[in-house]
């Protein structure tokens, strides 16, 4: 009997030892320094800052038809996006991608003998992904945050809804859920989250489908009226048409410094 | 000490069983905004904070009562404030409480709320007021009641409290600091941008909170005849007089850069309180009775002759505190989101929910400064103090 016992602690104890050995070998092979998985995705797009340029004369001339197409930008973000559309309470709507006059996107610039065509037309507006954010600056949580390419990002779960960043961003382009936003999202798209009520959301610059290799679906469906690309790369095509061409940004003299740019 | 809540006459229970009432009515509101969400508000993606956070500016400066009567009595010597120093601390107190309840109503996710402490922030102004808020509560706290526990034993004052009040001193103005920097670092917010913010909010806070302290005092004096001294409300009614002429002061100097300027980003807000801009009018009622309220408790409280007669002064400071309220409390955070961004107006009013949920918040500050100046008045009363 006492042979028998000693015998079974031994191998109960080796059985022990290997198990707690052989797991921790184990898992520490498989740890891995913390990685993004997005840096091994080849197909991923990278940049060192993402900008945009939008080019106002690539629209059609004809106003509604040039609506038409403002009209099929935007479905195209929200569709991508999960925004939700026609919510109760107008003055509590969720906008990533809007349409505006030019006074309203240019406030101070407006004079009485604006050019026709730049007063009758309206303009696409976005998050400006700044490069010295107000939004992030004033956030106290971090939930929003400025990534290594520029992109400014909003992390929905840590957001606790305070709304300061609201009442940083000078350019109107942070939406508030007031309420739950799922109903009024009408085609869900399931690879993206649908936000909860009580966080802020803006324009992501579609950073999921830059990691597919994919451009923002704003541009995308805008049929080269929106150019998106590198700012930091002197090579890239959105720099050679800064290079070329005289362009605007909404309110530089705040100090944003905008990465959206106007060919008016 | 804190037997002294628990006996009282048919009137303290009254009022508390009224405020708990006031309170259980609001949380039902309380509740149907935590599931339906802010959308209960009348705010929206132009006016993005409203009514709540309003109150949270107003309340910040009503919790700097305390600094007026203990920095005379503890710099200065000043022994005529030794009797009401206490309530001022127990009334911060309970201003602060008040400022964090409103803050919190107004978040979209208050179950996340300590996200603020697990990511400290420092680049943002809103956890440096978190900060400063919560250690103005724990000093009043800590100062107020272990002074009032050393006169209840007839010991007197500790002294290990003497660093904590000289601090409380220096802390009461950074939380008008702080709280006027949330806001006046915010570009593209006009109202907002100016440097005098953060000494309009000083001298707001500093004429303000001691009105509120002095017409309390009054109250609690009629149900509990408990005298805080003739002396102490005399010249806490001087400071306040100051106060209010520097308050007003620094609005003029406002009005004077926005016109004489004729920059019409700085205008435009002014306009729009005093005569409506662009059709939009909302506030103009509001911001008329602001103006004749600061000047007729000027010409009350100015003349001595007016300010030392009882009733009076009762006027004048009723009429101070509405003309401070609707500036800070309604103007001036509705204000810094008008016009929008892109130059048009979103008028803001609010809804049933936001006044009944803020009725919640207040009814639940009234109880702590009740219970807290029932036990400080108790206590004093039986040392003598009386």
């Amino acid at each position: 009997m006492g042979s028998n016992r000693r015998q079974f602690l031994r191998i109960a104890g080796i059985t022990t030892l290997l198990g707690l050995g052989g797991g921790i070998t184990l898992s520490a092979s498989s740890y891995k320094p913390q990685s993004d998985p997005a840096q091994e995705n080849e197909k991923r797009l990278r940049a060192g800052r993402w900008g945009m340029v939008i080019d106002m004369r690539k629209f059609p001339k004809d106003p509604e038809e040039r609506q038409r197409v403002f009209d099929r930008i935007i479905e195209a973000c929200h569709s991508t996006n999960n925004v939700p559309e026609g919510e109760a309470k107008p003055i509590q709507e969720v906008k990533w991608i809007w349409k505006d006059h030019f006074e309203h996107v240019f406030p101070g610039k407006e004079n009485p003998f604006l050019a026709e065509r730049v007063e009758q037309s309206e303009f696409l507006l976005l998050c400006n992904h700044c490069k010295n954010p107000p939004c992030v600056r004033v956030c106290p949580t971090q939930a929003t945050y400025k990534r290594e390419d520029g992109i400014v990002q909003m992390d929905f779960h840590r957001c606790i809804g305070c709304r300061y960043c609201m009442a940083g961003c000078p350019y109107g382009s942070r939406s508030f859920n007031f309420c739950d936003p799922g109903p009024y999202v009408k085609d869900k798209n399931p690879d993206f989250p649908v936000r909860m009520r009580g966080v802020v959301e803006k324009c992501l610059f579609c950073y999921q489908r830059l990691e597919e290799g994919k451009q923002p679906a704003c541009v995308e469906a805008s049929n080269g009226a929106l150019i998106f690309g590198d700012l930091d790369d002197p090579d890239s095509h959105i720099r050679q048409v800064l290079r070329e061409n005289y362009t605007v940004r909404r309110k530089v003299d705040l100090g944003t410094e905008p990465s959206v740019f106007y060919i008016v | 000490m804190l037997e002294k809540a628990l006996k009282g006459s048919k009137t303290y229970w009254v009022w508390i069983i009224f405020l708990l009432a006031v309170m259980g009515a609001g949380s039902i509101f309380y509740i149907i905004q935590l599931q339906k969400g802010l959308t209960v508000t009348g705010m929206g993606r132009d006016v993005s904070w409203g009514f709540y956070i309003a109150q949270f500016t107003y309340f910040v400066g009503v919790a700097a009562s305390a600094v007026m009567l203990v920095l005379p009595l503890y710099l200065h010597n000043q022994k005529k404030f030794e009797k009401m120093v206490t309530l001022g601390e127990f009334m911060a107190v309970a201003a602060v409480v008040i400022c964090m309840g409103f803050v919190v109503v107004d978040l979209g996710q208050p179950q996340r709320m300590l996200n603020m402490i697990f990511h400290p922030t420092l680049n943002s102004m809103l956890f440096y007021d978190m900060i400063v808020l919560s250690g103005y509560l724990l000093l009043n706290i800590i100062i107020a009641w272990n002074n009032l526990h050393a006169e209840y034993q007839r010991r007197p004052h500790p002294h290990w409290l003497k660093p904590l009040i000289y601090l409380s001193i220096v802390w009461a103005v950074s939380i008008h600091t702080v709280t006027a920097y949330l806001i006046q670092g915010l570009p593209a917010r006009h109202l907002w941008l100016t440097a005098i913010m953060a000494p309009r909010f000083l001298a707001s806070a500093f004429c303000s909170g001691p009105a509120i302290l002095i017409i309390l005092a009054l109250i609690a004096k009629k149900f509990t005849r408990y005298d805080p001294g003739k002396e102490a409300i005399r010249i806490l009614a001087q400071i306040v007089t100051y106060a209010m002429v520097t308050n007003v002061f620094l609005f003029l100097c406002e009005l004077f850069t926005a016109y004489y300027s004729n920059i019409p980003g700085h205008e435009h807000i002014l306009t729009y309180f005093f005569t409506g801009l662009h059709g939009a009018n909302a506030l103009v009622g509001w911001a008329w009775v602001m103006a004749a309220a600061a000047i007729l408790s000027l010409v009350i409280l100015v003349p001595s002759r007016f300010r030392n007669h009882p009733d009076m002064l009762l006027v004048g400071l009723v009429l101070l505190i509405l003309a401070t309220w609707i500036d800070k409390g309604l103007l001036l955070i509705v204000g810094g989101f008008i016009p929008n961004p892109m130059g048009t107006i979103t008028e803001y009013a609010p809804t049933g929910y936001e006044l009944m949920i803020s009725a919640m918040v207040y009814a639940t500050g009234l109880l702590i400064l009740t219970i807290l100046w029932k036990v400080a008045i108790g206590v004093k009363k039986e040392i003598g103090e009386a």
